[in-house]
């Protein structure tokens, strides 16, 4: 599995997925587009559709109208896959851990690979963050 | 093809899901729309009865990420309206700035994505380039690019420091320029005025039975603004103009929102300049019992939040009205009878969540789906190429 | 039009329909009003005096439901807020939104998170929680309690 991720994380397509957040992430998530941040240069890529996605972003706090179309979507993600929770409301739903809306965190729903705190977390934290999960997946494919 | 279209996600290609949008469409028309909403509903009403009233501010702030200042402004009026009480002067001025900042990282947003749907992706690139500065600015001010935490009831949380003004004031400054760039090229633009103008029309009569809200309705003739009507903290104390247009078509929608991020530059410069200076906060200590309305003109219209105390320190209910509540059922004015190709842009006219926007699906009138929120965002971008090809511009 | 004028009309016109006007400050009115003139209400402010419908608050006040009504003149800078008061064996009121298409999703909106009846709705559909959201189950009332055996409340730490 290791060396396969490896070949495909030389230009990852990143797919970015909402499960019923604010916005402020997916946001920032967008910026990571726009010039000032750039994630091209890493070779990343917006993928349009998520069965040309490598590496998937969460966003928001999985309430009940989304939990079955973030489970669906993941298994028609084609594998390997690498998942990353981006903000507090995909770690552990943050401030809504209490709401009557949101039941579980989004990893009881999906196995996620790297969690990224911050209310939102900044443009160089996400890019900080892929870049990271990429080093360590690429290490581990060296060993194996 | 060109790697020049810029796929913003989440685009959802599963048949059986209940769509936010799901439009029906006769051959090239569109005949019927149904919104469903829901996906976002995280139960603050509910959660703000376990908090007390300084954690409810940062509650509301994440209501919406765009509009991340206007639900606390609104929130911490409404529980000044249940005693009620006036914040300090100083706190009036800096919560008009942080409010205007927002207001014009709001249309930037806007202009960026109304940019991508039509196919000018330059647009979309420069606007949110433009967007970074504004970013940066409340990072001087409030101390992050968003979630500014700046409001509390009573006063304002932080001060601003005046070795601070002059820099913001060169900043706002250097933004005009690039900001009247776009605004040329959106005004002058005759691909842009083919696509837009007559498109998604909303009548006068229309905008006042739905109630609708904000530039949304100021397009369409309707001339208020809660900024210069019920005026609150600094609004009334600095020259600026409320922007009206008569059409209420798309272009019309994209001119009151350029125009009025030159107005906020006017606002928030003059604020800055006439800061008064004094306490910020007038440091309340209990909440009566008894009951307030709050309400300000978010970028997208009114925000209104209603609180009821008694007695202790939490709310013993809030209620949260958000602009675009208001805003989304004029859709069955403005898009039945428009092309595909231009549904795209009516959606994004009135500026709801851009989340929501492309969770969308076509039918047909036997139910058959046709095409789901990318290719609506596709063949939008062709008719812009197609137009372009007919007018013989660039 | 001023201020003064509008409410001293309202008290003339509406004098039988009237259980409690209370004038909180300047900007805010709240009256309280018999449940079956509500229509004869909202026809006045909205076609008469030109107000806004802005929202409807439900409000769950331990004896009683009640439902706000908040119309807006913003030419005076006044929010006059009806207040319905409903008792829990009878949550059953005419809905506004047949008629004035402003009113028609925050009628659902209550439908579904407090309970209340609108008589005469055209659409009466869930606005905003999900479909397998058990029957009877109102999550804005007082004695709302947890029904779903899989929800995790804690942070695991």
């Amino acid at each position: 599995m290791g060396v396969k991720l490896n070949a495909l994380l030389k230009s990852p397509w990143v797919f970015h997925l909402s499960t019923g957040s604010c916005n402020n992430c997916d946001i920032e998530v967008l910026d990571c587009l726009t010039p000032r941040f750039d994630i091209e240069r890493f070779g990343m890529l917006l993928a349009g559709s998520v069965r040309h996605a490598d590496v998937l972003l969460v966003t928001g706090s999985a309430n009940r109208k989304s939990m079955e179309r973030v489970k669906k979507l993941y298994e028609q993600v084609p594998k390997p896959c690498l998942v990353v929770a981006i903000g507090e409301c995909a770690l552990s739903r943050g401030m809504f851990i209490n709401s009557y809306n949101c039941p579980v965190p989004v990893d009881k729903i999906i196995p996620v690979d790297v969690y990224v705190p911050g209310c939102p977390p900044r443009p160089e934290a996400i890019i900080a963050a892929i870049t990271k999960l990429i080093g360590k997946v690429k290490k581990g494919a060296e060993k194996s | 093809m060109p790697r020049t279209i810029v796929p913003i996600g989440p685009y959802h290609p599963l048949q059986e899901e209940p769509e936010f949008f799901s439009l029906t469409v006769d051959g090239e028309r569109v005949v019927g729309i149904d919104v469903h909403l829901g996906y976002n509903h995280r139960g603050i009403e509910k959660l703000s009865e376990m908090k007390t009233f300084d954690q409810a501010t940062f509650v509301v702030e994440r209501i919406c990420g765009i509009c991340s200042t206007s639900h606390p402004f609104a929130f911490c009026q409404a529980v000044e309206d249940i005693f009620p009480m006036e914040v300090p002067e100083r706190a009036k001025y800096i919560r008009t700035i942080i409010a205007e900042g927002e207001r014009i990282h709001s249309h930037l947003l806007w202009l960026g994505l109304a940019g991508h749907f039509l196919g000018y992706n330059t647009v979309f690139m420069w606007a949110w380039k433009l967007r970074e500065e504004i970013l940066d600015v409340m990072e001087i001010l409030s101390g992050n690019r968003n979630n500014y935490a700046m409001f509390r009831p009573g006063g304002v949380r932080r001060d601003i420091k005046a070795e601070d003004i002059p820099v913001v004031l060169k900043k706002l400054d250097s933004i005009v320029p690039t900001l009247d760039m776009l605004r040329r090229a959106v005004m002058d633009d005759p691909v842009l005025h083919a696509r837009t103008k007559g498109v998604g029309s909303l009548s006068k009569k229309d905008a006042l039975s739905y109630g609708a809200l904000g530039p949304t309705a100021r397009a369409s003739g309707v001339a208020r603004d809660l900024r210069k009507n019920c005026s609150y903290a600094a609004y009334d104390r600095v020259q600026w103009d409320m922007i009206v247009r008569q059409n209420g078509d798309v272009f019309d929608k994209l001119v009151v929102r350029v125009l009025e991020t030159f107005e906020s530059i006017k606002i928030m410069k003059q604020c800055l300049t006439a800061l008064p200076s004094g306490e910020i906060d007038a440091r309340i200590k209990n909440v009566p019992p008894g009951e307030g309305i709050g309400h300000i003109e978010a970028p997208r219209g009114e925000c209104f939040h209603y609180v009821r105390s008694d007695g202790t320190n939490r709310p013993a209910r809030h209620k949260v009205r958000a602009p675009t509540f208001m805003n989304l059922p004029t859709y069955k004015a403005t898009i039945v009878g428009a092309t595909i190709s231009d549904a795209t842009i009516i959606l994004a006219a009135i500026d709801p969540c851009y989340c929501c926007t492309e969770r969308l699906a076509v039918r047909d009138t036997k139910g058959t789906r046709l095409y789901g929120g990318e290719d609506l965002v596709k063949l939008s971008q062709e008719k812009t190429q197609r137009l372009r090809k007919e007018l013989g511009v660039g | 039009m001023n201020r003064e004028t509008v409410l001293q009309d309202l008290r003339k016109k509406f004098s039988g329909e009237i259980v409690e006007f209370m004038e909180k400050s300047p900007k805010r009115v709240y009256i309280e009003i018999k449940k079956d003139s509500l229509r004869k209400w909202a026809s006045y402010m909205i076609k008469d005096l030109g107000a806004r419908f802005n929202i409807a608050s439900g409000v769950d006040s331990r004896a009683h439901i009640e439902v706000l009504y908040h119309f807006t003149l913003e030419d005076i800078n006044l929010i006059i807020s009806l207040r319905v008061r409903l008792k829990k064996t009878d949550l059953e009121i005419d809905s506004l939104g047949a008629e004035y298409p402003a009113a028609n999703w925050i009628e659902r909106e209550i439908h579904e998170i407090l309970g209340v009846n609108f008589k005469g709705h055209p659409d009466m559909r869930k606005l905003l929680l999900s479909d397998d959201w058990p029957e009877g189950v109102y999550p804005l009332r007082r004695d709302y309690k947890e029904w779903d055996p899989n929800a995790i409340r804690d942070r695991g730490v």
